[in-house]
């Protein structure tokens, strides 16, 4: 009895085995532990490069004449001996005699990386900032004031500080925050929530339901039924959730850390990123409907998870990265790229004011969320569609790449 | 059912060269997957009102075939007409269609299964659940409008889906293989549905490989084999294209008579058989009753459907038909 019931499941395992380890999908199970390590490898890289591109404050010069010159080239002699980092020094501007500087205009105007000023003359520097910048820099602009006055060297002259209430560094590493905080809560969002779509079209499949929609309407809006059903979905999620979160905040508001207004303005930014991530859920729906409508089985659309996953996280990497780079090639490419357009958009609206761009990249994005479904829905009408019945036994990666041909159609069942 | 057409797109009417008008024309469709050619120049023109039925085994191009004809798929090359849209899924509102895979949301009502695929038809929510009841009700099921799918039996689900397929009032219905797995008693129950369809002007196209089916209830065939429908027409003019066979018994087993027999007839047991020769029986009849041949009995037998099946569409095809009969009697 006992040797019948141990050979009866060594069938059950053999069939089990060779049904596993034979499919292509077994491959993506065996590049499973490469996922965690390049998304660590990533994350840290990525997390590094942005906080060390946010972390390279600058302090601007403007003095009479060579002065300006002499000091930067004493924080330039001397910078590699100081323990710590040493912010860069800048000449904004070389004055002339009895021409004054705005210390307190350029650090509201000036480029991003501005976190203060020195003016005044080597003997009796002023320096501009806040007041955390004012107590970190006060001795290091005293140390290079002195090794630039050549004729006393030995002697450190008292720095007279200026203090101001904000800078545009400290609006831009706020801004910069509120991007990243913005970029973050989308991701989570989208990560959470669209994931699901993945497995949204087994059920019609298996209820073999599928034929009878397929005949009756469009693919296309089979397909962009199911996305916005998902997406109404989602959003009573985050109603939900959204309120649960407004009454912590309102009970504990004084013990959460305030972000930094965004370029827009909050009103713009909340609507824009509702927006974003409408777009962002649609963008990254559309691509899982399709995976996942070539996937018949949960075990297939579990298989499907991880590498689904995996691409989330890099368009989120990808945005983060360029979000510490407005302007270049990078964060163009972010911008452009539809998946992770929604995540660089978003950020933009944090560190810039204008609102045009995103006019523009919200039709780019719809425009490709269409594009992407009507694809979804041709590639699903050309496979799965195939034969007599919607097909049982094909390989998830033969129907995504339509390879198989299914020459005899399969025993009809019905599933009520 | 007592519901009233909707409002219909107003299209253009196909009329074949007899004059015929057609629901559905479609010429030298082809559908190939993946270099494997599943419908090979497909020509079928489906009169109004007329039951038509596919017939031919399976895989043998049926499905892929209704689907073009639905627009689920478009062909690789060919054309279609379908209720005067040259594209079918413009005439979507129009057609009920009833797949060979059968399924409904097993989480729904009966009412509401219904009145879901009349909205997928262009019918109101509101007005599809209350047709979905009244049909429910006209067709003994009423108790089970407000039970789940899950909760109903496979023969009830079934039932529930017809009904869905019908809910619209289409005047193009398409059944692909309708017939399999249903008992004895409930295909005799569609077999009279399809006709009182067929009788209210409706269109019926069905595709079966159980030729008593089509025989019983087909005004016209498409035979179709290998992805090639090599006869397409009335059934009576398949089976005229075997000429009767003459079932001939005598008294004499021998004499003068025998000399006019044709040349094809052969003795088995009693009986002498032989295909109706082109001059008729008459010169036949005369010469044995001329030779005292003593007629037993003479009988002429048209060709049925399976006959002609064999002649169109060759022997392969019709074993194969056989084959999956037996199968689906095994399941």
């Amino acid at each position: 009895m006992m040797a019948e019931k141990v050979r009866a499941a060594f069938v059950v395992a053999r069939r089990d085995f060779t049904a596993v380890i034979f499919s292509k999908t077994f491959l993506l199970f065996l590049l499973g532990p490469l996922f965690p390590i390049v998304i660590g490898v990533m994350a840290g890289s990525i997390g590094a490069q942005v906080q060390k591109d946010l972390d390279r404050p600058e302090i601007g010069v403007a003095m009479e004449g060579v002065q300006g010159q002499a000091l930067i080239a004493a924080r330039n002699a001397m910078a590699d001996r100081m323990a710590g980092g040493v912010p860069d020094f800048v000449e904004l501007k070389r004055l002339v005699p009895g021409e004054r500087f705005d210390g307190r205009a350029a650090l509201r105007q000036g480029p991003d990386r501005l976190a203060a000023v020195v003016t005044g003359t080597l003997e009796h520097p002023v320096l501009t900032g806040t007041p955390e910048r004012v107590d970190m820099w006060q001795g290091i602009v005293s140390t290079f004031a002195a090794r630039a006055r050549e004729t006393h060297p030995g002697t450190f002259p008292a720095v007279q500080a200026e203090v101001v209430a904000t800078s545009a560094d400290q609006t831009r590493n706020g801004q910069v925050a509120t991007a990243q905080a913005g970029q973050t809560l989308l991701f989570l969002l989208t990560m959470l929530l669209a994931g699901m779509v993945l497995s949204n079209l087994v059920e019609e499949k298996s209820n073999k339901i599928i034929e009878v929609l397929a005949a009756a309407i469009p693919m296309d809006s089979l397909f962009l039924g199911k996305l916005f059903a998902m997406l109404a979905f989602s959003l009573v999620g985050i109603a939900v959730w959204g309120m649960a979160g407004g009454v912590l905040v309102l009970s504990g508001a004084r013990h959460l850390p305030l972000l930094a207004t965004p370029a827009v303005g909050w009103a713009v930014f909340l609507l824009l990123g509702f927006l974003y991530f409408a777009m962002a859920y649609l963008l990254l729906g559309s691509v899982f409907l399709t995976i996942g409508g070539m996937a018949s089985t949960v075990r297939e659309v579990q298989t499907l998870s991880m590498p689904v996953t995996m691409m989330q996280l890099m368009v989120f990497f990808f945005a983060s990265y360029a979000l510490a780079h407005p302007g270049s090639a990078i964060e163009w490419s972010a911008v452009v790229f539809p998946l992770s357009s929604p995540f660089a958009m978003l950020a933009r609206a944090a560190q810039g004011p204008a609102l045009w761009p995103h006019l523009v990249a919200l039709a780019w994005q719809g425009a490709w969320v269409l594009a992407i479904v009507r694809m979804g829905a041709r590639l699903f009408r050309r496979n799965v569609m195939k034969s007599g019945g919607a097909r049982k036994g094909g390989r998830l990666f033969s129907r995504l790449f339509a390879r198989v041909a299914t020459k005899r159609e399969a025993p009809v069942t019905n599933a009520y | 059912m007592r519901m009233e057409l909707g409002e219909w797109p107003v299209a253009g009417n196909e009329v074949d060269a007899s004059g015929v008008e057609l629901a559905i024309e479609a010429r030298g469709l082809v559908k190939r997957f993946d270099g494997f050619t599943a419908v090979d120049g497909v020509d079928i023109s489906v009169p109004k009102g007329a039951i038509y039925g596919i017939l031919g085994p399976n895989g043998a191009g049926k499905t892929t075939t209704l689907r073009m004809l639905l627009g689920i798929i478009d062909p690789d090359a060919g054309y279609r007409r379908v209720l005067g849209c040259d594209h079918p899924t413009d005439a979507a509102r129009r057609i009920g269609y009833l797949p060979e895979e059968r399924g409904l949301y097993p989480a729904m009502k009966a009412t509401e299964a219904i009145a879901f695929l009349a909205s997928l038809r262009g019918v109101p929510l509101k007005e599809g659940r209350r047709r979905g009841r009244e049909l429910l009700e006209a067709h003994g099921l009423g108790y089970a409008a407000d039970r789940t799918i899950r909760q109903l039996s496979k023969g009830m689900a079934q039932q529930v889906q017809l009904l869905g397929t019908l809910v619209h009032d289409p005047d193009l219905v398409v059944f692909d293989e309708p017939f399999s797995g249903l008992d004895a008693l409930n295909q005799g129950k569609l077999e009279r549905m399809m006709r009182g369809l067929a009788e209210r002007g409706k269109t019926v196209i069905f595709s079966t490989h159980v030729i008593a089916h089509a025989e019983r209830l087909c005004d016209q065939v498409a035979i179709i084999a290998g992805g090639k429908v090599p006869f397409a027409g009335p059934v009576d003019v398949a089976r005229d294209r075997l000429a009767p066979q003459v079932r001939l018994e005598t008294r004499a087993q021998d004499g003068p008579w025998r000399a006019a027999l044709p040349a094809d007839a052969r003795h088995e047991g009693a009986f002498w058989y032989f295909t109706l020769p082109a001059s008729g029986v008459e010169p036949l009849l005369r010469a044995l009753i001329e030779g005292d041949a003593g007629i037993l009995s003479l009988s002429i037998e048209r060709a049925g459907l399976h006959d002609a099946f064999v002649a169109i569409a060759g022997e392969a095809a019709a074993r194969a038909l056989e084959q999956d009969k037996e199968e689906e009697r095994r399941r």
